[in-house]
């Protein structure tokens, strides 16, 4: 029999790359917890990574390759893989294939992807959906440094007297640095945190300065303070002198906006500015967090620069406690990033322009060809693939459908190509309908590798579960096919650690200090060293640590954190303290950054549209719409709207909102909120058609890019929102999954127990019992309960088929006040109901209902906490003790802190 | 005033009927003018008054006799009121002022009351007055139908309303085989509307009782000696007991015969006074506004309105209101109340759950309740005739009306009306609170 194991891994979801360790039970049930010994999280979750056990079911997952609609073997699809990009090749030239892949992709994956492209297939045509997340840091990056180098380390957070977050609701998106962040600022209440965002979010609760900046107003935000330090004579003169240059040309470009300028640009007073400058300026330990709200931008790399001028200019890089520092969004970008995988990358942080580092790498690989120039980014392969300049698309581990900017018209591309292969774990996402071949993926759990987290961390993913059906590792199918493509010598990998060997060792192939990204140490590593290894920080250069070759010598003993040269103790090592960049000259670059005019609303479309994401889920729901816990806390596709602007349109709060841009239209419930900045409205990013009527908010994105990064601004898209005409609103929940869903608009989420379902139509239907039937379920033994009141067209339904719930549907003319969360927990609750209390849609006197959502792992609502804190609970903690919210992943500790203080706020008046 | 008092202490008032009307009437009499009247009672029945709509139970077994009397003897004794037992008043002498019964007692009166009641419809078929056909009316048809029960097996109920409902449960419980006969398609159709009535008809049956609807009896058919029913069809459906339920009339002949005013009743005004200004009338035998009623709750009302009459109180008037009727079977919850039929001024909303036996409507008229019908589920009853009674606008009670007095109740503040999180409107709303 099977003996319960515990397996340490990595987390699938963002760029913080937390430690989990699984435990499977000898019956086979999965629970995950926080590694307590990894550096990234020392045992936290967020919200997200403890409910990962809730998303490795098999439901919905590609289990066996497919052409067109029918199952293939392995071999047969891998053969018309090979042999269709083999053609394509012949007859069209390398110009013609491209592949698009995924930061959620392992490094040693990655690394094939980018090795077969580049250097046998001959293009550099493979670009990723990183390009979407920090293609502009890493532009930034590479302009400021000379390579793509993030220089600091998590312990600078906590380091820092000055936490600044540009663009970043690091509570909801990066919950576990969030967290380290409050810890720190609990022990040493004098830090200081600075938010600057648009939106009133949850992090900006917890920051001492919120800066409601107008969307895009950053580089003048930063450009003004560099002027504003140079002004006030704060600037560190040795440090720029010995390791900059430049920094006249920035300070100039800086200059020419007068205080009045920079208030009107980034729509803050003259006072706030002074506020947040001479916080910065007083404070030597500052770190500045950059994410998705700098990188999305049509100035994204130039408001990277914006904020590492500040950084230079102050001296304050590779120290303990400061630094400019790129959060990435996605568990393995910066892995990829390491291998190239980038289309204007060549592999191992060398330049696809430089004819030397060409021949390096070819030589390394023994490739019959290399890559000449870069290829396509991400809009621009996707036009390519409209225009039918690409003829053949490989897409690996993502969703371009839903998650490319101008998302209809690269669905169509999509439709449109000759010959679409599509790797993946799931069986219906909007990008996988569309493929000719679909190949089976493993999964999270299932597959072995390497992931690299924002700190430079390079960490095991390893499996604990057998891959399902014929899934097999995406690094074994592209070999396979590079060996049907005639590539049989340069693609005979036996495992993850012979790929990750030779990735580590091209990494420190003839790198003699030149490159910052070295691994060298491990480029000898052997199967058991690499089972047993252990997270650590690049760079480890061949000279640093020995890396067993031998299985008698286990890694872990040699490379204990804390022995490696340079770095110090908990492991972290900083780049630049010695001042040296990797530029030619080892200089760092002041950039000379202007404000970009910022995206102008008119009267068709007056909104700037802000695209992000929710706490609990992630990409497009492909993992995270599979667990009912993190599918409550937003149930369904939202627009945040201020309610000033959402009265000028004629909006009511929870109306179903349509939203339009000159590229495509949405619909989503509207949420009024004064977190809202008037003129701007946030749509999450999330939803797909998988789990709802028409959500696709990058529809609407237009694909403007960065000139540099060729990252899309996804957050700055002039809109217009209009009331959607609702002549009936629905709320069902639902045992099965749903079929069809016969209604104008709709969102999908799962719950326990089964599903629940937000409903609208524009006109009703001509008999609601129909409509019920065919959604609650036709079984001949399910007795159905109705209600009606036809004059007022509020109809109620409930299935019950033996004894228990099957499903229940509410319909009214306005948005519905039904008890939702108390419905869902009769779906999960197998004892007898109350019957007339399920059609009336609450429950009876004496029942409560949790209120929204706060606490996803153990379920608690808002209504719960407030009365709690009515009760006496005036902390975090109490209301932990009491209610166990908050007391798990920590992810809603912001949310709990919110209620309390409102309440007290209340109690006070 | 002692003089006065003491001329009143010698008004004689005398009661034909001892019923529950007269009943409630003597207690609030005793209660507004202790001592007013000298007050004699002839009853028909050899007993006291007793509870009638209690006697189901009693022919069901679930209650005894002694469990349903109102006024025992000793009621009578201490309010000096003399209780003619078995005594039928035959004659009314207005002119002179008595009234004689069938034992030859006549007695004088300074006012009367009649409470005659109401007696049971016979419908003229051959065959009706046959041994073993019985109506359903009071304790010594209670008595004799369960004489009858212990030697026979299959009984016919003609009439499936209240009464004949609540006679076939009582029979069934006494291990009759019983078949209920109803000439109209559903069961109680002029309390229920068809759906209920339908529900009604399934829960009947599901206790054992047949239930044939648009039966339409023809004749009573024996020799000596009931043996079934012939219907229209010429079906004939054996019986050994066959009990009549299919109506009651006014019991007014003795009224007609003294010359007072009768209709299909006994006519009184609003303050229960017949066309003879020192009689009154109360009951099922009086009509009042053109109507004739049989439930206790204005009968009721209108004992109160003749007690403050005979108090002196010459304003007290009767005010009609409709009159929810239950079901008093068993296991069987059926409350109706009002006027539910279709019309396109009025709304209604309904709630069915024909597996768990439950359906409810409610019928609206200007947001205000005009008729009810329960079935399965009648808790709510009480609270819905309040609201009717009140005239009370429910549009703010409307969405869940109809679940009962448990589920009303605003929604708390932070009930979410969609699926994105509420808790940004949930903290702006507290913010906004405490601001």
């Amino acid at each position: 029999m099977n003996e319960a194991r515990m397996v340490k891994t990595t987390c699938p979801y963002c760029g913080v790359g937390c430690g989990v360790l699984a435990e499977v039970g000898a019956d086979g049930s999965v629970s995950v917890r926080g590694d307590p010994n990894h550096p990234a999280n020392f045992g936290r979750l967020c919200s997200k990574g403890s409910a990962l056990a809730e998303t490795i079911g098999l439901e919905g997952r590609l289990l066996h390759p497919e052409i067109g609609a029918r199952g293939a073997s392995w071999d047969e699809a891998l053969d018309l893989v090979a042999q269709r990009f083999s053609t394509v090749l012949a007859e069209h030239g390398p110009e013609s294939v491209a592949f698009y892949v995924s930061g959620q992709l392992l490094t040693e994956d990655y690394y094939l992807a980018n090795k077969l492209m580049k250097g046998f297939i001959g293009t550099a045509n493979i670009d990723t959906n990183s390009r979407l997340c920090m293609a502009s840091s890493v532009a930034g990056h590479r302009r400021a440094f000379g390579a793509d180098i993030v220089p600091g380390t998590y312990e600078d957070l906590e380091l820092a007297d000055l936490v600044v977050l540009v663009g970043s609701n690091l509570a909801w998106c990066h919950p576990v640095l969030y967290q380290r962040i409050v810890a720190a600022k609990e022990k040493r209440p004098e830090m200081k945190l600075v938010v600057i965002d648009p939106r009133r979010t949850m992090t900006s609760d917890i920051a001492d300065l919120h800066l409601a900046i107008r969307p895009d107003g950053d580089v003048a935000l930063f450009a003004g303070l560099l002027a504003w330090l140079a002004r006030s004579g704060l600037l560190d003169r040795d440090f720029i002198a010995a390791h900059t240059s430049g920094l006249e040309d920035a300070r100039a470009a800086a200059e020419e906006l007068s205080p009045a300028d920079t208030a009107a640009v980034t729509g803050l007073t003259e006072a706030e500015l002074r506020a947040f400058y001479e916080l910065f300026a007083h404070t030597e330990r500052t770190v500045t967090v950059f994410s998705q709200g700098v990188n999305q931008s049509i100035s994204g790399t130039d408001k990277v620069n914006a904020i590492i001028n500040c950084h230079l200019a102050t001296g304050r890089i590779g120290r303990p406690g400061m630094g400019p520092f790129s959060v990435t969004g996605q568990p393995n970008a910066m892995g990829g990033r390491e291998v190239g995988g980038l289309a204007n990358m060549l592999a191992a942080h060398m330049e696809i322009g430089n004819g030397a580092h060409r021949e390096r790498v070819q030589r390394f690989w023994n490739a019959p060809t290399i890559a000449a120039r870069p290829g396509l980014k991400a809009v621009d392969m996707f036009r390519a693939v409209a225009d039918g300049r690409i003829k053949a698309l490989w897409i690996m581990a993502t969703n371009p459908v839903d998650s490319m900017p101008d998302a209809d018209r690269v669905r169509e591309a999509i439709a449109a190509c000759p010959f679409v292969v599509v790797s993946d774990i799931s069986a219906e996402t909007d990008t996988i309908r569309h493929a000719h071949v679909k190949l089976p993926a493993a999964g999270w759990g299932e597959k072995d590798g390497t992931v690299t987290n924002s700190e430079r961390r390079i960490s095991r993913q390893r499996p604990f579960l057998d891959a399902p059906g014929e899934a097999r590792p995406d690094w074994w199918i592209i070999c396979e096919v590079a060996k049907r493509m005639g590539f049989r010598a340069a693609f005979a990998y036996a495992s993850a650690a012979e790929i990750f060997a030779e990735h580590a060792a091209l990494s420190g192939f003839e790198n003699d200090g030149e490159r910052g990204f070295d691994i060298g140490a491990y480029g000898g590593i052997n199967e058991a060293s690499y089972e047993e290894m252990e997270p650590f920080q690049w760079p480890v250069r061949a000279d640093e640590i020995e890396v067993a070759l031998s299985p008698d010598t286990p890694f872990s003993a040699a490379a204990r954190r804390g022995e490696m040269s340079g770095r110090t103790k908990g492991g972290a090592l900083r780049f630049f303290a010695d001042g040296r960049f990797f530029t030619a000259d080892h200089k760092a670059r002041f950039i000379a950054v202007r404000p970009t005019p910022q995206r102008e609303t008119d009267a068709e479309f007056p909104l700037i549209l802000n695209t992000g994401r929710v706490r609990d889920h992630w990409h497009t729901m492909t993992r995270t719409g599979k667990s009912p816990r993190l599918s409550q806390h937003s149930a369904e596709p939202f627009v945040e709207l201020n309610p000033e602007d959402a009265a000028r349109f004629g909006i009511g709060d929870a109306d179903i909102v349509r939203l339009a841009s000159r590229h495509g239209e949405m619909l989503a419930r509207a949420l009024l909120t004064e977190r809202q900045r008037r003129g701007s409205a946030f749509v999450p990013m999330h939803w797909t058609d998988e789990f709802s009527a028409r959500a696709r908010v990058d529809a609407l994105v237009a694909p403007v890019t960065d000139p540099i990064s060729g990252q899309p601004a996804s957050k700055t898209m002039p809109v217009r929102a209009e009331r959607f005409a609702a002549r009936m609103f629905g709320f069902a929940v639902l045992r099965a999954k749903p079929g069809l869903i016969d209604a104008d608009y709709w969102g999908l989420a799962r719950c326990r127990g089964g599903w629940r379902l937000e409903l609208a139509w524009a006109a009703e239907h001509e008999d609601w019992q129909v409509f019920a039937r065919s959604l609650l379920g036709n079984e001949p033994t399910a007795d159905l309960l109705a209600y009606h009141d036809a004059a007022n067209g509020r109809h109620r339904f409930v299935s019950i088929t033996c004894g228990r719930l099957a499903g229940a549907l509410y319909l009214a003319r306005a948005p519905l006040a039904v008890f939702r969360n108390w419905l869902v927990e009769q779906l999960a609750d197998d004892q007898a109901h109350s019957r007339l209390a399920l059609l009336a849609g609450r429950p009876g006197k004496g029942q409560a209902d949790h209120g929204a959502i706060v606490c996803s792992c153990f379920g608690v609502g808002a209504s719960q906490i407030a009365a709690a804190v009515g009760d006496g609970c005036a902390t975090v903690e109490a209301i932990g003790a009491t209610l166990q919210a908050g007391t798990n992943c920590g992810s809603c500790c912001a949310e709990i802190n919110t209620i309390i203080a409102a309440n007290r706020l209340a109690a006070a008046e | 005033m002692s003089h006065g008092a003491r001329e009143h202490m010698s008004e004689k008032l005398v009661i034909i009927g001892n019923g529950m009307a007269p009943g409630r009437m003597l207690e609030h009499l005793f209660e507004q003018a202790p001592g007013r009247y000298q007050v004699t009672i002839f009853n028909a029945e050899p007993r006291v008054n007793y509870d009638r709509i209690m006697l189901s139970p009693v022919l069901s077994g679930e209650k005894s006799f002694e469990e349903i009397v109102i006024h025992c003897d000793g009621w009578y004794t201490k309010n000096g009121v003399t209780l003619y037992k078995g005594h039928r008043i035959v004659a009314i002498d207005r002119a002179a002022k008595t009234v004689t019964s069938d034992r030859c007692v006549t007695e004088p009166y300074d006012r009367l009351v009649i409470a005659t009641g109401s007696v049971p419809f016979i419908i003229p078929v051959p065959g009706s007055s046959l041994p073993g056909v019985f109506t359903y009316r009071d304790l010594d048809d209670v008595n004799a139908m369960l004489l009858a029960a212990q030697s026979r097996a299959k009984a016919v109920v003609i009439g499936g309303g209240l009464l004949g409902l609540e006679a076939a449960a009582g029979l069934n419980a006494r291990g009759m085989d019983v078949t209920v006969l109803h000439v109209m398609p559903t069961l109680m159709e002029r309390q229920l509307d068809p759906a209920a009535g339908y529900l009604l008809q399934t829960a009947v049956e599901e206790r054992g009782i047949k239930v044939m609807t648009q039966a339409n009896t023809m004749a009573i058919v024996g020799d000596g000696q009931v043996e079934g029913v012939e219907l229209a069809d010429g079906t004939v459906v054996p019986a050994t007991l066959v009990v009549m339920a299919v109506g009651i009339r006014p019991s007014a002949g003795l009224a007609k015969e003294a010359g007072i005013a009768v209709n299909r009743g006994i006519v009184v005004d609003a303050g229960m006074r017949t066309s003879d200004a020192s009689i009154f009338a109360l009951g099922e035998c009086a009509e009042v506004n053109g109507q004739v009623y049989g439930l206790v709750a204005p009968l009721y009302e209108m004992a109160r309105v003749a007690a403050r009459q005979l108090s002196g109180d010459e304003s007290a008037a009767f005010v009609h209101s409709d009159t929810p009727t239950k079901l008093k079977v068993t296991g069987i919850e059926l409350f109706s109340l009002g006027d539910f039929a279709d019309g396109q001024d009025r709304q209604e909303l309904v709630l069915r759950d024909a597996a768990g036996g439950v359906y409810k409507r409610l019928v609206l008229k200007d947001d205000r309740i005009i008729g009810t019908v329960l079935f399965g589920e009648t808790a709510d009853g009480a609270w819905f005739n309040d609201l009717k009674k009140r005239r009370v606008d429910i549009s703010e009670l409307r969405d869940n009306l109809i679940f009962g007095q448990a589920y009303q109740g605003a929604l708390p503040d932070d009930a979410q009306i969609c699926g994105c999180n509420g808790l940004f409107i949930a903290l702006d709303a507290l913010a906004a609170r405490a601001a």
